[in-house]
């Protein structure tokens, strides 16, 4: 009789709604697509590839407080590791390909985010957004002191060079198209992980940790893979924004970023596939808008402000707010 | 001159001097911390800019009205403790059934508007406050030179310290906080006024911190900003100690000040990460922390 379960009619229309949902995400993905591929052609292309590699920052922040519940405060570490990493190889070697010096910079990140991970998933709850923020701490004095980042001068002029030593990027054109390209396989990434079995015990831990140990789950593992993920992708996002603006510097590696990050992601959206990438274009646009302002000095009190607000009244962020709206009027 | 290590002796205990105070302000703010975690459940981003609040209060104080040293010991922890009642009854008590992720991050936003606030009217290039009369100058010890106004400092902070373990310990008050601690809502149950008491915890934790930014105040330069960077290394003096135990808490705080002043003299590079560096270690031998008792 087990058949019957899955011919009934309830469940059949079920799977339809489930297609129809899906169709609608990829044609709202479609819509995006199409617009960031006109884009450059209306607004600056380096202001949109600010918001592309701060939205792939934070889509991968998000796959760890989104997904798995874990609040990482220290994942500035890993966009000015990505960073640093990319410009001194570039700046020093003058035959490199960007390519291969982004493919070193998420290494080297991947590798940092494996060892925050391994420390901190030893401790749980809030604790690991303290030992998150401790150890990016330390990486800032690393990166402060230490000679090949130019300490508080920075990276400067750093050479975008040809991609795949044919395409070059020196053109802001070519440029954004490449870090669209980049965004949309961090982006595909992650989707795809949420999606797969893999992403669902992450969901599962989420919501009830003991529950998914029980279960016979390696929850720290899981964990771990997921952390590094994140890393080698926030990474990635550090790497490209440094060939984009050609510097690097210690604000990348400094705290308020790590804030920032978390700040993007929130009025975004947590948990949501769509919310960090609006998020940062939200953040990024208005820290652009108000360094024009008269209001320049006060960007730190706004976003304050902003974040107060986003915790006591959109807690679901932008997206989230938006698919309760939907469901409650449309469905 | 004598050497010990290969280090003169006056060197070594004028860091370990200065190690023992900026320990005494690490045991101060992380007791504060973890006072406010065993009743509320959160961690206090804000802690830091209630510490520079507690600072700039008796410098402005001091300008302003002229207000001395001992009156602003005890008014500017009062004011800044209002300030926290009120911030935990207006701000943190609407969100208190939410996840605690989400008052950890209001309080990080209202770090950022305090500082942001204040750098705007203060600048960051720092306040000059006087060292009060009574604690001009200092002694000579025959192996080094100590300032009063340093050994005070060390003094305060250690009796606070005692005070805050003992009320915890050993009165009723304390009593109702461990109780509330364990099972806030049987302790509800039982007739006591648990959301006054989460009240009045957030305010004695935050006053805690103010204390320490008055005693900062003369040996310190006093901007917006100073409070940001402490924190961060008392988090990591909070994960090394763990937050079960109030004496815990204290202990590690003073030994972290006392190891960072030892690397001052030892290898001055790595003065700024020691404490990091001790985190690391510590959640490799031991990951509950030194006096932790959870996970």
């Amino acid at each position: 009789m087990t058949t019957s379960v899955y011919a009934s009619p309830a469940r059949k229309s079920v799977l339809e709604q489930k297609q129809r949902s899906e169709r609608r995400k990829l044609m709202l993905y479609g819509a995006f697509f199409v617009i960031a591929l006109i884009a450059p052609y209306v607004v600056y292309p380096v202001f949109l590839m600010k918001i592309l590699c701060f939205a792939l920052f934070a889509v991968a922040f998000n796959l760890l407080l989104g997904y798995v519940g874990l609040l990482s405060f220290g994942h500035a570490a890993f966009l000015a590791t990505g960073g640093y990493t990319t410009g001194y190889l570039l700046s020093t070697y003058s035959g490199l390909t960007p390519e291969l010096a982004i493919l070193a910079g998420t290494s080297a990140s991947t590798l940092l985010g494996l060892g925050f991970g391994l420390l901190a998933i030893r401790r749980q709850g809030i604790y690991f957004a303290m030992i998150t923020l401790a150890l990016a701490q330390l990486v800032f004095f690393f990166y402060v002191q230490s000679s090949f980042t130019g300490g508080e001068d920075g990276l400067h002029g750093i050479p975008r060079g040809k991609l795949l030593g044919v395409i070059n990027l020196a053109d802001n054109l070519a440029m954004y198209y490449f870090v669209l390209a980049v965004f949309v396989f961090g982006f595909a990434v992650v989707h795809r992980m949420v999606h797969s079995p893999y992403g669902h015990v992450l969901k599962a831990i989420k919501e009830n940790e003991p529950r998914a140990t029980s279960l016979g789950y390696n929850v720290d593992r899981y964990k771990l893979v997921a952390f590094v993920i994140s890393a080698a992708l926030a990474g990635l996002a550090g790497s490209v924004k440094t060939i984009v603006f050609q510097l690097a510097s210690l604000n990348d590696a400094h705290w308020h970023m790590s804030g920032e990050v978390v700040l993007m992601t929130l009025v975004g959206g947590v948990g949501t596939l769509l919310g960090p990438v609006v998020g940062a274009a939200f953040v990024v646009s208005l820290e652009h808008q108000l360094a024009q302002s008269a209001l320049g000095d006060w960007v730190n009190v706004i976003l304050g402000v902003i974040f107060i607000l986003c915790v006591l009244m959109f807690r679901a962020g932008i997206i989230g707010e938006f698919q309760k709206f939907y469901k409650k009027n449309f469905k | 001159m004598s050497m010990i290590f290969g280090v003169p002796i006056a060197v070594l205990s004028g860091q370990l001097l200065l190690g023992l105070i900026n320990g005494a302000f690490y045991a101060l703010l992380s007791l504060g911390l973890a006072v406010i975690f065993g009743l509320l459940k959160i961690i206090n981003f804000a802690h830091g800019a209630f510490y520079m609040l507690g600072a700039l209060c008796t410098v402005v104080l001091f300008n302003t009205l002229g207000v001395n040293y001992w009156v602003a010991l005890i008014l500017a922890p009062l004011i800044v403790g209002v300030v926290g009642v009120l911030i935990e009854f207006f701000l943190l008590r609407k969100i208190a059934n939410e996840d605690h992720i989400y008052s950890l991050l209001l309080t990080f936003g209202l770090a950022l508007v305090i500082q942001g606030v204040l750098t705007n009217i203060y600048g960051v290039s720092g306040l000059r406050y006087p060292i009060p009369e009574v604690f001009r100058g200092g002694v000579n010890l025959g192996f080094m030179f100590l300032p009063y106004y340093r050994a005070w400092v060390i003094v305060a902070a250690l009796v606070v310290c005692i005070g805050t373990w003992f009320m915890i310990e050993k009165t009723k008050l304390g009593s109702y906080l461990r109780a509330g601690t364990e099972n806030s809502q049987l302790m509800q149950a039982f007739g006591i006024n648990v959301p006054l008491l989460v009240s009045l915890t957030y305010g004695f934790g935050v006053m805690l911190a103010a204390f320490a930014g008055v005693l900062a105040a003369p040996i310190y330069s006093v901007t917006p900003v100073m409070g940001a960077n402490i924190l961060i290394i008392v988090f990591a003096v909070v994960v090394i100690g763990g937050m079960g135990s109030i004496l815990g808490a204290v202990i590690t705080g003073l030994a972290m000040g006392i190891i960072e002043g030892l690397t001052k003299v030892f290898y001055p590079e790595a003065s700024s990460t020691v404490i990091f560096l001790v985190m690391v270690l510590v959640l490799l031998v031991r990951p509950s922390g030194l006096f932790g008792k959870e996970a």
